[in-house]
């Protein structure tokens, strides 16, 4: 039996020496997440900007839909999107199940609603500044919009963040749509949850380290960037 | 019921903006009542009185940011050739010279024609220097002048301004009585709120008086300052508090 010190070792072990089998891991789900947070925030911004500057019929309800989804249980989401692409599915057809595409499709989904509600938030809170400024200009609606996610863009970062993190730390939808198959949808949570089960807790561990490692490399670099931009006035 | 209005003899110009009959009402209470007005095109026109008399409210009416309870504006200009300059300048998050790109953006400029203009208005604001400073950093006085040039680039053919200079010091008030002469003198028609008498003797043809809502009194602007006809006029020149009726 191994102590928690030869564990630990071993794992940094892995890092240090970049296991081809950690590497494809890591990769795809950078793979993944990076790109459910890219088509989150394609959708999410501009409905979150939409919602947030403009007063229309039904828009409390949309707010309270969108507050809600972003508490979505993720095993739900993944039963959802199964059932989807599962054969019997509408979208059977397009054979998707277990690929990184399904994952990637449950991720966008869970991460959408975030992106949505507090863009939503930094949408408003600019808007009440420019309402009547914009309006002297004439502006159209689009232009409106494009205007707010321009001047807002730093701190839409933090909001990409609060995607980001939801997604790669998230377990429950990518193991039921992509099955963590080996060498295929294999990431870094659903390896974590498996390596550990089978008591290979030297790959968990530097999963985990890494998994850990990523999310504070990121959030750093958002958050110089962010600094930065207040320093400049431009946030 | 249209109110009485107290009105001089005036030269009339063609009217740029006619408004008749302008009431706006919130949470029940009434804040202006039945405004019958003309802007002169081609004038500067000040719209004066106490505080809560209804000065900025009816100039958001004028230039449409707000829909009234009844009446109407009617616009007899090209197109949307109106720009408003607001007491507290807003500032987008962005470089000076990109407030005014955007400016002109919205006017469907675009290439070396609009960076042009953009450095003109900048230098014609004294802040060629600042045109890669972030607005939103400038002194109170830079972003007005900003605020003013932005308004200007459209090259509207009328102009409001909302206290332009409420905050400012003497010297920044001056550089933007200047803009706005400059801009006069090349045919913009002015429509300025102001609380301040030696402003309006260096800055007015024509004088709206509000109080409490309604048209006290309106006519050139030595004749309603000079001698003024109804008592909230005569009340203000003086410097008194009047909480009378309008006329």
């Amino acid at each position: 039996m191994f102590s928690l010190g030869d564990i630990m070792a071993e794992a940094f072990g892995l890092i240090l020496t970049w296991d081809r089998n950690l590497s494809e891991i890591v990769i795809l789900s950078l793979r993944v997440t990076l790109s459910a947070v890219a088509l989150a925030c394609l959708i999410g911004l501009p409905l979150g900007a939409v919602v947030g500057a403009f007063r229309f019929p039904g828009r409390g309800v949309v707010t309270l839909l969108l507050n809600t989804l972003m508490g979505l249980p993720p095993v739900v989401v993944g039963l959802f999107v199964y059932l989807m692409l599962s054969n019997a599915g509408p979208l059977g057809i397009l054979g998707l199940l277990y690929t990184p595409t399904a994952m990637i499709v449950a991720q966008t989904i869970l991460v959408t609603p975030i992106v949505a509600a507090l863009t939503k938030q930094v949408i408003e809170d600019l808007h009440g500044e420019y309402t009547e400024q914009f309006a002297s200009f004439g502006l159209t609606a689009r232009a409106r919009v494009a205007a707010l996610l321009w001047d807002a863009r730093y701190s839409l970062l933090t909001v990409a963040l609060a995607g980001f993190g939801r997604a790669v730390a998230e377990v429950g939808a990518v193991l039921i749509v992509g099955g963590n198959i080996n060498h295929v949808t294999r990431v870094m949570t659903t390896t974590i949850a498996l390596e550990t089960s089978k008591g290979n807790l030297q790959l968990a561990l530097a999963l985990g380290v890494l998994l850990l490692g990523l999310a504070l490399v990121v959030n750093a670099a958002v958050m110089a960037l962010r600094a930065s931009a207040v320093r400049a006035a431009y946030a | 019921m249209r109110d009485m209005v107290i009105e001089s003899t005036q030269t009339c110009a063609m009217p740029i903006l006619t408004a008749t009959g302008l009431r706006f009402a919130t949470g029940g209470q009434a804040l202006l009542h039945g405004i019958d007005i003309e802007i002169a095109r081609g004038r500067r026109t000040l719209i004066m009185g106490a505080n809560g008399a209804g000065k900025s409210l009816l100039l958001r009416l004028l230039h449409g940011l707000l829909p009234p309870s009844s009446g109407e504006v009617i616009w007899q200009g090209a197109g949307r050739a109106q720009a408003m300059v607001f007491q507290r300048p807003v500032m987008l998050r962005r470089s000076a010279l990109a407030n005014l790109r955007f400016a002109l953006k919205v006017q469907g400029l675009w290439g070396r024609a609009r960076e042009a203009r953009a450095r003109e208005a900048l230098d014609m604001a004294h802040l060629g220097d600042k045109a890669h400073q972030p607005a939103r950093l400038l002194s109170g006085g830079e972003q007005q002048r900003l605020a003013v040039a932005r308004a200007l680039i459209c090259e509207p053919e009328l102009l409001f301004l909302d206290e332009p200079t409420s905050s400012l010091d003497p010297a920044s008030t001056q550089m933007i009585e200047d803009l706005v002469n400059t801009a006069h003198k090349r045919g913009v028609t002015i429509v300025m709120v102001t609380h301040d008498i030696g402003q309006a003797r260096r800055m007015g043809d024509e004088v709206i008086f509000l109080h409490a809502g309604r048209v006290a009194e309106r006519g050139p602007l030595d004749q309603v300052l000079g001698s003024p006809r109804s008592e909230a006029g005569r009340a203000w020149v003086q410097g008194r508090l009047y909480t009378g009726p309008a006329i």
